[in-house]
């Protein structure tokens, strides 16, 4: 039972007044500027624009620092902007074959059109804290090496030509979108897609690793990991044909599954997909491994009881913000019900004493 | 009109200081697009997430309209962007090609070009060092 | 696309789309009460009334279909440029417009599923006069009893019979509008 009280309201407007300057911090310690934080923490701006799910990183930082650096409440405040802005249309699907590519690896082909990009990656350091970064420094500039740039096609591509890879074959069918319409299960394929690419790192990491670890295992390979920027194309109405009106960075992922064979489908390799905004590639080969196991009914596939393959719990759970905000509801004040709560279990405690005394007589 | 969206705001405010008389037939307003991607780079159409985007249609005294939509929330990027556009459909159109258009598209490239030149240097030679025996 | 479809949107969008918002609100709250409204000045045969209406409610995401008279390019392209809702045929609208004859049968018109009565259609009615007389309604949001012009009974009591599903109704006449929501029982006058 919920019952309105009022009060507090002088304690609240302290309490904000004195969140304020603990967000600032010792003011003799110069305060950051969201220029800062879009520049130099990047990647937790690339985690707030995908879970947040709105491309615009000077806003993302803007909620990074409004949160004090709390990805979820920065989440949460983008999530609450998104919905302020009209919807003016949809773009175009991307073509992440035509990405210009910061990053491009494969762990199935060695050799492969266009290479092996490393691109400014995290792999290959020794996770040795670097306390030259404690003091102030300029970087040096980055090594460069004049090149032809020459096209860099899906490695999936070359396996579809041998047939020993299911195709993902050209549709173009309007998506359902969860921010519009309820989800409802089950779900189309797009639609977990879309549920997973704002889903929290974390839950879909956990869920993936779960997946590698034996509860609903497809054995993965990353096919192909890229990262870079592509153009985002918008039909104009007033135009009638689509202009590139700018450009997001993505993480892609695709992973190569082994696969014996269903009723349905002859033996060859299966496909998982993860897509996201900014650099995030532990994200996006999570969600690749997860799009994999919650294939298992078009694949003809047997369902283990495995979390990742029941696509209820999956997406029903993926999203922080619906977490968050009934996980911490729970501390808001609940009075009256604990009341309630309170005299039941006087009560039972009561009539299970008089039914212990009973007995003994 | 893309040259234009990707260019830096600041950028094209440099180049394009001067905001030519016009009557505003669609104020700047700022909404989001839905960002799509493909399942497997290649199939059925998702809906990834959205991005800021801000859009802007003025008309000249001439007549001459001009439409604009780009990426963020800078207003005066869509309307300088919408205006240069009207530009384009007047006599001043080789003038803003000259020294609008073609510089930051040059601009562009030279900044595509860095950033490439960056990842062909962490493209990996890969060596034999010993072949298994078979 | 022709200049007149570039003009003739608000010209303040968030005050006047607000104000107009409101005026739609307390129309649907308030059946057969007749409101003005201001701000559009789309091409014709498209009232003032109607345009300020499809503004306000209409979106990329909401099929539209324009029946007979007002299915002209003048009034796409408006629609094109300052609303952005995809055209779509009678089964799909989220929102048709055009006069009663020309919405006919408006039985082909959503009118939502038992768990979601809202995936249905707005009918927006143009009609060529709206007054405060004809047949008698109660219901939700009506003191005693409202009367309002409208083109006929019949097919109104048969959409208020599908209750909680059927369509929505607003009749727009100039700049003026009411509304007729599908909860709304009509008798005859």
């Amino acid at each position: 039972m919920y019952v309105a009280v009022k009060g507090g309201e002088r304690a609240i407007d302290n309490a904000h007044a004195w969140l304020a300057e603990e967000r600032r911090g010792d003011p003799a310690v110069p305060e950051l500027t969201v220029a800062q934080i879009r520049e130099q923490m990047r990647l937790a701006v690339n985690r707030v624009m995908a879970e947040g799910s709105l491309y615009d990183p000077d806003l993302a930082a803007l909620a990074i620092k409004q949160s004090r650096g709390d990805l979820i409440e920065a989440v949460f405040l983008i999530r609450a902007y998104r919905t302020t802005l009209p919807r003016l249309g949809a773009s175009q699907p991307v073509d992440t074959a035509a990405m210009a590519v910061d990053r491009r690896v494969s762990a199935t082909f060695k050799d492969l059109p266009g290479g092996q990009v490393l691109g400014p990656t995290f792999d290959y350091t020794h996770r040795l804290l670097d306390f030259k970064l404690a003091a102030e420094g300029e970087v040096a500039a980055a090594p460069t090496q004049d090149t032809i740039p020459e096209p860099v096609p899906h490695v999936t591509g070359f396996l579809n030509r041998d047939g020993l890879i299911e195709a993902e074959p050209r549709d173009d069918t309007a998506p359902p979108d969860l921010t519009r319409e309820p989800l409802e299960l089950p779900a189309a394929r797009p639609l977990r897609l879309q549920a997973l690419a704002r889903g929290d790192e974390g839950f879909v990491l956990s869920l993936a690793y779960s997946t590698q670890r034996g509860y609903g295992r497809t054995h993965a390979f990353v096919g192909e990991l890229r990262i870079g920027r592509v153009a985002v194309e918008v039909d104009i109405p007033e135009l009638g044909f689509a202009v590139e009106i700018g450009e997001v960075e993505l993480t892609e992922c695709e992973t190569v599954n082994q696969f014996k064979g269903s009723k349905t489908e002859p033996p060859q390799f299966t496909r998982g997909y993860g897509l996201v905004f900014g650099q995030s590639e532990r994200k996006s080969i999570a969600m690749s491994l997860v799009d994999r196991a919650l294939r298992w009914k078009e694949l003809g596939e047997d369902f283990t009881g495995a979390p990742a393959q029941d696509e209820e719990f999956v997406l029903y759970h993926c999203d922080n913000i619906q977490a968050t905000g009934f996980l911490e509801h729970i501390k808001l004040p609940h009075y009256v019900d604990f009341q309630a709560e309170l005299e039941l279990v006087r009560r039972l405690r009561a009539e299970a004493a008089a039914a212990v005394q009973e007995a003994a007589e | 009109m893309a040259i234009l969206a990707k260019a830096p705001p600041a950028r094209l405010a440099e180049l394009l200081p001067d905001l030519a008389a016009h009557a505003v037939l669609r104020a700047p307003e700022t909404g989001a697009v839905m960002v799509r991607g493909r399942t497997g780079g290649t199939g059925a159409p998702f809906n990834l997430g959205e991005m800021t985007v801000t859009r802007c249609s003025v008309r000249l005294d001439c007549g001459a309209v001009g439409h604009a939509w780009v990426q963020g929330r800078d207003k005066a990027h869509a309307t300088r962007a919408a205006l240069a556009d009207s530009l384009m459909q007047t006599d001043a159109a080789p003038r803003i090609r000259a020294m609008v258009l073609e510089v930051l598209a040059a601009e562009a490239k030279a900044a595509r070009t860095a950033r490439a030149g960056k990842a062909a240097a962490t493209r990996v030679d890969f060596f034999t060092l010993v072949r298994g025996e078979d | 696309m022709q200049a007149q479809s570039l003009t003739g949107g608000f010209a303040d969008a968030p005050v006047e789309s607000a104000r107009a918002f409101r005026a739609i609100l307390e129309a649907m709250a308030r059946p057969g009460t007749i409101r003005r409204v201001e701000g559009a000045a789309p091409p014709a045969p498209l009232s003032p009334a109607a345009g300020v209406a499809l503004l306000v409610l209409a979106d990329p995401t909401t099929p539209l279909f324009l029946a007979g008279a007002v299915d002209c390019p003048a009034v796409r392209d408006w629609v094109a440029f300052h609303i952005g809702a995809p055209l779509a045929g009678a089964e799909e609208a989220a929102f048709a417009v055009g006069t009663w004859a020309d919405l006919q049968p408006v039985t082909r018109f959503r009118i939502g599923q038992p768990d979601y009565p809202d995936r249905s259609a707005t009918l927006i009615v143009e009609a060529d006069r709206l007054e405060a007389d004809g047949p008698r309604l109660t219901g939700p949001g009506i003191r005693e009893a409202a009367r309002l012009s409208l083109p006929e009974t019949a097919a109104f009591q048969a959409n208020r019979a599908l209750f909680p599903l059927g369509w929505d109704c607003i009749l727009t006449c100039g700049d003026r509008l009411a509304a007729l929501p599908r909860s709304t029982r009509l008798e005859d006058a």
